[in-house]
């Protein structure tokens, strides 16, 4: 049996950028929420994701890169599309990361100043990647209505980072902040719900292709469970913060659990509409693919090495498990 | 817009994002090796005064690999954006390479950084100690990756074709091509020196802050003796890198040497201004057969010019100089870590000139690092990849207009963060003198570095 190679490392692909989105987006999300806290609440917010954002954001590497590696074809043509918004992007993760240390580590000297670079820099990378996705399901063409699209879809995903990052905080944080991030949810939730919405009307009627693979019957039945497996996960994430506010039984990484499930069915329903395709409706997978003895090596070499990945990722998360301490180091 | 423009903005900008970059791992990689040593002899000794200087020295650490981090994000992307063409020829050799340093060694990293930085509280000793040996290690092995890529580019074997397309035949070879070990050993030493001198620096900046600080004299003699260790081996490995070189790639040599012509018993030039024009050097300084007796170990040995290899040459008069700084950096650390350890001795307290040497040389090994990194890769020029790709043809579609952009933004960016990074680590420093569990007594007996 012959392996369909560039599959393999179109869903590899998909994973880490989904992983990428979700880890990173809460750190995102949380960096948004910034200026709606109180200074002591920020510390907190701050520490919930300091031992982790470094490794969050490598997945964007590794997504980039597996890019690059698989589909060099295709890295070339996307990178090229979105040269502005990519740049935009890198430099908003750029104030972001290097603000959260300088701020960590100055310990109090500036501190305003980092904050500020802090929420900008996680603002503007998250714009960024929505003008990005918008640019590549409409297969990056130009035009006034196709930037006000992305528009829409940036604030889409500005609205699903702070969703995450909201729930991440009701799972790591307890007391005023918890309450707070409750709040946040059902705001994120508002926004998530306008902005995948207006994606899913939007794309098909943007794109033929898109059209035709969702609404051909019969198979749009099938399908239709997509959306109301969304629904679902949507109800549930408000519901279960509802009663984490409550204090009634429901386990605080609930909300976030759901908030992930929506981002997992969200990014399948675009997998789905992009497939086959690596650039929409003009280079399909295979077309993009690097030769098959340089993809059999990486793979061998991520079969191997990506079971230590998520090992030692699962025993860094049982390491901080629980709730956030008040100061990020705790001499 | 001129493509001849656009490919010199897009090698400026991806030589300036290159060069930004380099900075950090050339701290990072050492750096995260004399933390190990911090950490284990706290392990043994249980001494306070460890702990506090493992913990200052680890946040400047995480500050340094940060910035690395993000630039590094930034040239992730930059490969695509500048040389498409650099993946869509060699992709197959590079790409794996690239795939294997971010699999092994940047998750291991930023995990276990994250572990070392804020779960001391929270795993046991042995656990953290470990976290810190896996995050240098990640460093090492991300070095050894990136190297092997640059130095295929530099001396590519072990490939061949298929389909079309170049792949590898014999990824042994492609990866321990010839002039690998050489560059591995030489970048590992560069980066010791640097961060070298990063400590004996800012330690020498908190001693001139709270004169007495145990910890800080006792780190600056660290990072003196360190220095002092590796200098003359790195002295020697560039010898050996060089004679390789010649080997393998003799333009550039002839280009460091500024060699116009073929030449038995060629000349070691001191200084001159090479002139390009006329194909001589003006205003030399000579050693007569210098450069035949180093090279050929002869004095008449024959070293060939830049005729032989034009129009495919390198630009000679930016590599001559290059060069010649990174030597006179080398030189200057030599003589002044031996000084530093004569001074040092039986633990005597340096006199505040030597002190400010000291802190003016903290980024002394920046310089030495770019100007090599500078010979390196310019030297390798036409050539992206030696004899196999050349640098015009992998640029990429972006508009002058779209990399004029880009590149303001970037060194606008780039600016800020040096600077920032660079107070705030001269910031931290300070700060940490003094503290409470420093002490300010004399050093412990056998507490020795």
């Amino acid at each position: 049996m012959s392996l369909d190679l560039p599959v393999i490392f179109a869903v590899l692909m998909g994973a880490a950028i989904l992983a990428y989105v979700i880890l990173d987006g809460y750190d995102l999300g949380v960096a948004m929420l910034m200026p709606a806290a109180t200074a002591d609440e920020q510390e907190r917010m701050v520490s919930s994701i300091g031992p982790f954002w470094d490794a969050n954001q490598t997945w964007l590497v590794l997504g980039v890169g597996l890019l690059l590696v698989a589909f060099p074809a295709a890295h070339g043509i996307v990178m090229a599309a979105l040269y502005l918004p990519v740049l935009a992007m890198l430099i908003g993760l750029m104030l972001r990361g290097v603000s959260f240390e300088f701020r960590v580590k100055a310990e109090g000297w500036n501190r305003g100043m980092w904050n500020w670079l802090f929420w900008f820099g996680s603002s503007l990378a998250s714009v960024a990647q929505g003008l990005m996705l918008a640019a590549y399901i409409t297969g990056f063409e130009p035009g006034f209505g196709f930037f006000l699209f992305g528009l829409v879809v940036a604030a889409g995903v500005c609205g699903g980072y702070v969703l995450l990052g909201a729930t991440w905080l009701i799972w790591r944080t307890d007391g005023t902040l918890q309450r707070k991030a409750v709040a946040w949810t059902h705001w994120g939730l508002f926004w998530v719900a306008l902005g995948v919405g207006f994606v899913s009307l939007a794309t098909p009627v943007m794109s033929e292709t898109v059209y035709h693979k969702w609404f051909d019957f019969p198979r749009t039945l099938g399908l239709m469970l997509l959306p109301l497996a969304s629904g679902a996960a949507w109800l549930w994430v408000w519901h279960a913060a509802s009663r984490v506010r409550k204090g009634t039984a429901m386990p605080h990484w609930a909300p976030f659990a759901g908030a992930a499930a929506l981002y997992l069915l969200a990014f399948a329903g675009l997998a789905y509409s992009l497939f086959p395709y690596v650039v929409m409706d003009r280079m399909t997978i295979w077309e993009a693919a690097a030769h098959p003895s340089s993809l059999k090596v990486v793979l061998a070499g991520a079969l191997v090495v990506l079971p230590f990945i998520i090992g030692y990722t699962i025993y860094a998360y049982r390491v901080f498990r629980g709730k956030a301490p008040a100061k990020l180091y705790e001499h | 817009m001129e493509t001849g423009e656009a490919l010199l903005l897009a090698r400026a900008q991806f030589g300036l994002n290159i060069a930004f970059h380099i900075l950090f791992p050339s701290i990072t990689i050492a750096l995260a090796w004399i933390l190990v040593y911090f950490r284990v002899a706290y392990a043994l000794t249980r001494e306070p005064a460890w702990l506090e200087t493992y913990k200052l020295w680890t946040k400047i650490f995480a500050l340094t690999f940060a910035m690395g981090v993000v630039s590094g994000v930034v040239m992730s992307f930059q490969f695509g954006t500048n040389w498409p063409g650099f993946m869509n020829q060699v992709g197959n050799v590079a790409g794996p390479l690239l795939a294997f340093e971010v699999l092994t060694a940047f998750f291991l990293e930023a995990t276990f950084l994250g572990i070392m930085l804020f779960g001391m509280n929270r795993v046991p000793g042995w656990m953290h100690l470990t976290a810190t040996v896996l995050v240098a290690a990640g460093t090492s092995l991300s070095a050894f990756w990136i190297l092997a890529l640059n130095s295929w580019m530099q001396t590519p074997v072990g490939h061949g074709w298929a389909d079309g397309q170049l792949v590898a035949a014999d990824w042994w070879q492609v990866i321990f091509n010839p002039s690998f070990p050489y560059r591995l050993f030489h970048t590992l030493l560069a980066s010791a020196l640097t961060a070298a001198f990063v400590v004996a620096g800012l330690s020498a900046w908190r001693l001139l802050k709270t004169p007495r600080d145990a910890t800080a004299a006792r780190t600056l003699r660290t990072g003196i003796v360190i220095a002092a260790v590796f200098a003359p081996v790195q002295a020697f490995i560039g010898d050996l890198h060089g004679l390789n070189t010649l080997e393998h790639q003799p333009a550039k040599i002839a280009a460091i040497e500024a060699l116009w012509k073929t030449e038995k018993g060629a000349p070691l030039v001191l200084f001159a201004i090479p002139n390009a024009q006329e194909q001589r050097n003006d205003f030399a300084i000579e050693i007569p057969n210098g450069a035949s007796l180093i090279l050929r170990h002869s004095l008449d040995g024959e070293l060939k010019g830049i005729n032989e290899f034009a129009p495919d040459a390198p630009s000679v008069a930016p590599i001559f100089f290059a060069f010649r700084v990174m030597v006179g950096m080398g030189l200057l650390m030599i003589a002044l870590s031996w000084y530093g350890v004569w001074r040092t001795r039986n633990r005597a307290v340096l006199p505040v000139w030597l002190l400010w040497t000291f802190a003016a040389f903290t980024f002394a090994g920046w310089i030495a690092t770019l100007a090599g990194w500078f010979v390196t890769e310019s030297g390798r020029q036409p050539w992206l990849v030696t004899g196999i790709l050349r640098t015009a043809e992998t640029a990429g579609p972006a508009t002058g207009a779209q990399l004029g952009a880009s590149l303001t933004s970037y060194v606008i960016t780039y600016g800020l963060m040096l600077i920032t990074y660079m107070v705030v680590l001269t910031h931290i420093a300070g700060k940490g003198a003094g503290g409470e569990l420093s002490g300010s007594g004399p050093l412990p007996e056998g507490a020795a570095v």
